[in-house]
């Protein structure tokens, strides 16, 4: 009876603080276009239309708006996560067919809690447990790309349309470019040790959680995440705002607009040795498209910096020999070129 | 008592290491902290997120780094 009244208690405690805060959060969000007016027009008394107040008002609107959106979006997606492990991850993918396998590794890779320092022992556990490698190329590639900070930098700076688009096109590189990657049938080009690893899979963590226990892991994303991206957030911002009142329109339409083919390559090798994630690059993406760099090129110059990153494939080498790293690094660069040119040309 | 952590070396297993070695001077508890750095030594303990905590053979953190009070009660159960 005891054990009962503490876990009702536990579940209460748990729900009570989130569903408190909810109602504030709203009433936040809602009037932060209000509150920046008032900073700027009333307290500093700026004449609008200027450069710098229009720099200002965009910063002190737009921070805010996005700390509010992760802060919500990462507290829920860290509840989400404790549903999705790797290992469970790992067990779902097991013994599935290359296609299907694919597009479960793709949408797992977006949910999945992945840190691109756990890409190794996460890479070694899937092909141990017979992880087809297309597969797991497949969940490697969506995992960085798609995440909940993109979705909700890309919600918050472009709006629904963009943000679908973003998804709907990584997920279908992830899918492609893993299934292709299966049918070449690279094995040979994993390094050898990796096929010798013989895992212990006897030692789980208990697996009994209790809600209140999840409610802690949202907040615990929220601390980690919120804590280690903020800062990238402000500086794109900043300069973004910075380039919003500054840089005139259509600074960078002739040489990354529409009209050049080449616009849409050059992105991509300017994207792949900038080493960035989600949160710093889409502020400044968003400010890009501005001042008139099409939108395929941008989304092609976004998921480079992000989906293809020399540090990632340093990490990678120590699995993979060069052979597999180029072919792996040319298809999602291909898949990003067709992404690129489609938005470009057909929309 | 015999404690390992497991991470190829990256920020969060530096923090779990540091973290451990704290909570095991607050609460007293005889162990010994070795690092595991080797990626085919971490692989055989089954799993795939770093960094990993293993209290005499269990594993008992894995993918994140508690706080000391947490890695305290953790040492003293």
């Amino acid at each position: 009876m005891r054990e009962k009244v503490i876990t009702l208690n536990r579940n209460l405690n748990g729900w009570l603080i989130p569903a408190l805060l909810i109602p504030i959060w709203v009433l936040t969000y809602l009037n932060l276009q209000n509150v920046a007016d008032y900073i700027i027009d009333d307290i500093f008394g700026m004449v609008s239309g200027k450069h710098l107040t229009e720099t200002l008002r965009f910063f002190i609107f737009e921070v805010p708006k996005v700390m509010l959106l992760l802060v919500l979006i990462i507290f829920g997606v860290g509840i989400l996560r404790t549903y999705f492990t790797p290992e469970k991850t790992r067990k779902i993918l097991e013994g599935k067919s290359l296609f299907t396998g694919n597009i479960l590794a793709s949408l797992l890779g977006t949910i999945t809690p992945f840190c691109s320092c756990s890409a190794i022992p996460l890479f070694l556990g899937f092909v141990e447990a017979g992880v087809p490698l297309g597969v797991t190329f497949s969940f490697l590639i969506a995992a960085p790309m798609i995440n909940e900070v993109a979705l909700i930098l890309l919600v918050g700076l472009f709006g629904w349309e963009v943000a679908i688009i973003y998804i709907l096109t990584g997920l279908s590189i992830a899918i492609l470019s893993g299934w292709l990657i299966g049918k070449l049938g690279l094995e040979k080009y994993v390094a050898e040790w990796v096929y010798k690893i013989k895992a212990n899979h006897e030692s789980e963590l208990d697996s009994k959680i209790y809600f209140s226990e999840r409610i802690n892991a949202g907040y615990e994303s929220v601390k980690e995440i919120v804590g280690k991206i903020w800062i990238y957030i402000i500086i794109g911002i900043a300069v973004g705002a910075g380039a919003h009142g500054y840089v005139p329109e259509d600074f960078l339409g002739a040489l990354l607009g529409k009209g050049n083919w080449y616009g849409v390559p050059l992105a991509i090798l300017m994207g792949v040795p900038m080493y960035s994630n989600a949160a710093g690059i889409i502020p400044i993406v968003s400010v890009l498209i501005e001042k008139g760099v099409s939108l395929g090129t941008a989304l092609a110059f976004m998921m480079s910096v992000i989906a293809l990153s020399l540090p990632e494939i340093i990490i990678l080498k120590k699995v993979l020999k060069w052979q597999l790293i180029t072919v792996f690094v040319g298809i999602v660069a291909v898949g990003i070129v067709i992404v690129g040119f489609i938005f470009n040309y057909v929309m | 008592m015999e404690i390992k952590v497991l991470g190829t070396g990256c920020a969060k297993c530096k923090a779990l290491e540091k973290a451990t070695k704290e909570a095991v001077e607050k609460t007293g508890v005889n162990a010994t902290i070795t690092k595991v750095e080797d990626i085919i030594e971490i692989m055989q303990f089954g799993v795939m997120t770093t960094p990993v905590l293993v209290i005499d053979g269990k594993i008992v953190v894995k993918g994140k780094v508690p706080s000391v009070d947490e890695l305290s009660k953790l040492l003293t159960k």
